[in-house]
């Protein structure tokens, strides 16, 4: 499994003030930079060292917050979005569809690695119900046949 | 027939390029900040006061006392913040993106103005971390701001020295609570804090902060440059100002609608979003989001402002209007909805974390006869009752006005 190198790290953190208010902005960029997606130990024992934090509170902080992934993610991320909006207007029938289609096992990662799937709450897109985003990008209104087509292009 | 109205939040939405700094200039844009130099704080919180705007976030607490208490509280203390709720999560509520992502400068001075008015030295700006075009709008605004003088030392000659910066949340919808997002602001887990104190005297590291939501601060620059008694003759005698309404279901129209306050629900639904879609047929309502309250037809003509709904028991929140149709499964929907609360209570303390827990476990007995609703009213009242933050006193408000009328899920 990549991880991200050591030096690259540190190179990232050093944009952080040595100062606490900065760890979760300083967490998006470092997991958003990992070919995996996620924090692993080796992020989590630099922002440590980097902030003058310990252990405890650096994972407290990762592991609070649904953003932040302690496991490996596929090379696509999916957020399906799950609020009482979307779920009214089918949301849960593109999560199934998603399922069964990209074979997503347990670790919520299809069995070809190219996508990991994630509901969500809320992506703020409301008024065009049902939502999903893909890593950075957002669809809404989406229909079975929308989505086919969208997730073709990943 | 509704009086015309000028917009405030959304003047130049789609008008602009919001990466521009010059097209905000161009459309009247820090005309307020200009005049602040000719004014004193005092003024201008005198301003705000009069103009009776109130908080747009959801608790509709008046702005310019808010800024009173904060501006007032600890004149010993060296620093004073401005921190913007940009954490939006409440379910159907996507009107603070809608402001950041079409004119983000718009916000950048409300925040100078609020900065001004209190004296603060430092502003924040929390967004939640998944609306990736605000974040890079805003952050491309406050550079601008900053290459050209409107953020920094001594700002157009008012004597005001300001630093802003972003910080992003990670996906809690507990974080858009002020005392928590203050926690989660210093680089924390979001457990919410006990209050009193509240943030206008101890808030960011023990500073008095003032937080406000993004709606809230855009109407600011408006207060100031055209005077308080301009826009004080918008909306009803209560509340004032215009308000973005977010419209979800299945109307013709959706979307994000600014609109004064005190319109109706019908002439919203009916006049602004075209009615319902072919097919469907309107029940009701539920206002103000996951933690709103639920509205039958029977009271579609009720004004949508903070006194009107108050005396009905109901709220506006942060505006989101959420319509119901005979088509829609309301059991469902109160499912999602108290699974939300589950999903997002941080577990901090017992009464939401085993409350949340409860009350989900109740509306998920697959035959709707036997949910009890008599459980459902009393464990969301206790939760109410006993719970640290907004959170867990929140079910109880979809909870019994759905009771009231709706009755069961039968």
């Amino acid at each position: 499994m990549q991880s991200l190198n050591l030096n690259l790290i540190n190179e990232i953190l050093k944009k952080y003030p040595q100062k606490k208010e900065y760890l979760i902005n300083a967490l998006h960029e470092l997991q958003n930079s990992h070919p995996h997606k996620y924090i692993d130990d080796t992020i989590m024992d630099a922002c440590c060292n980097h902030f003058k934090l310990t252990k405890s509170q650096v994972y407290g902080v990762v592991t609070y917050y649904t953003m932040f992934n302690t496991k490996p993610q596929g090379l696509n991320v999916i957020y399906v979005c799950n609020s009482p909006i979307c779920s009214n207007m089918g949301s849960e029938n593109i999560y199934d569809f998603l399922k069964q289609k990209l074979k997503i096992n347990n670790d919520n990662i299809s069995i070809d690695g190219k996508f990991s799937l994630q509901k969500v709450e809320c992506l703020g897109r409301c008024g065009k119900a049902p939502s999903i985003m893909i890593n950075r990008d957002i669809f809404t209104g989406m229909t079975i046949e929308k989505i086919e087509e969208i997730i073709s292009k990943y | 027939m509704m009086k015309s109205f000028p917009l405030i939040s959304l003047a130049r939405s789609g008008k602009v390029n919001p990466k521009s700094i010059d097209d905000y200039i161009k459309t009247g844009g820090f005309e307020a900040i200009k005049k602040l130099s000719t004014l004193s704080p005092e003024t201008v919180l005198d301003d705000i006061e009069k103009s009776g705007l109130r908080g747009r976030g959801g608790a509709g607490f008046p702005t310019g006392l808010k800024q009173r208490f904060t501006s007032s509280s600890c004149l010993s203390c060296e620093k004073r913040f401005v921190v913007c709720n940009a954490d939006e999560g409440e379910p159907g509520t996507f009107k603070d993106r809608m402001i950041m992502e079409t004119d983000p400068f718009l916000l950048i001075e409300g925040m100078i103005i609020a900065a001004f008015a209190i004296k603060a030295t430092n502003a924040y700006i929390y967004i939640r971390g998944e609306y990736y075009t605000s974040i890079e709008n805003l952050e491309n605004g406050i550079k601008q701001c900053y290459d050209r003088g409107f953020l920094g030392k001594n700002i157009l000659n008012t004597g005001l020295n300001l630093e802003m910066e972003l910080f992003k949340g990670a996906g809690s919808y507990l974080c858009g609570e002020e005392l928590t997002l203050l926690e989660s602001l210093e680089g924390k887990r979001g457990y919410p804090r006990i209050k009193p104190p509240f943030p206008a005297e101890k808030g960011l590291w023990g500073y008095p902060t003032l937080v406000n939501n993004v709606e809230t601060f855009s109407h600011l620059p408006f207060i100031v440059t055209h005077g308080y008694k301009e826009y004080a003759k918008i909306g009803t005698t209560e509340s004032k100002g215009t308000k973005l309404f977010c419209v979800s279901g299945n109307v013709n129209k959706t979307g994000v609608f600014e609109l004064p306050l005190g319109i109706t629900l019908r002439e919203l639904i009916f006049d602004i979003c075209g009615g319902m879609k072919n097919g469907f047929e309107y029940k009701g309502a539920l206002l103000g989001g996951a933690a709103g309250t639920f509205a039958d037809k029977s009271i579609i003509d009720i004004p949508l402002s903070y006194e009107a709904l108050k005396k009905e028991g109901l709220t506006l929140g942060s505006g989101a209007v959420i319509v119901v149709d005979d088509k829609t499964d309301l059991k469902k929907m109160m499912k999602s909805i108290l699974h939300f609360f589950k999903h997002e209570s941080c577990g901090k303390c017992v009464p939401c974390r085993i409350g949340t827990k409860l009350l989900l476990d109740e509306i998920s007995k697959q035959n709707p006869a036997k949910i009890d609703m008599n459980f459902l009213s009393q464990e969301s009242e206790y939760m109410a009752k006993t719970s640290l933050c907004p959170l867990g006193q929140s079910p109880v408000l979809p909870i019994k006005s759905y009771i009231r009328f709706f009755k069961n899920f039968q």
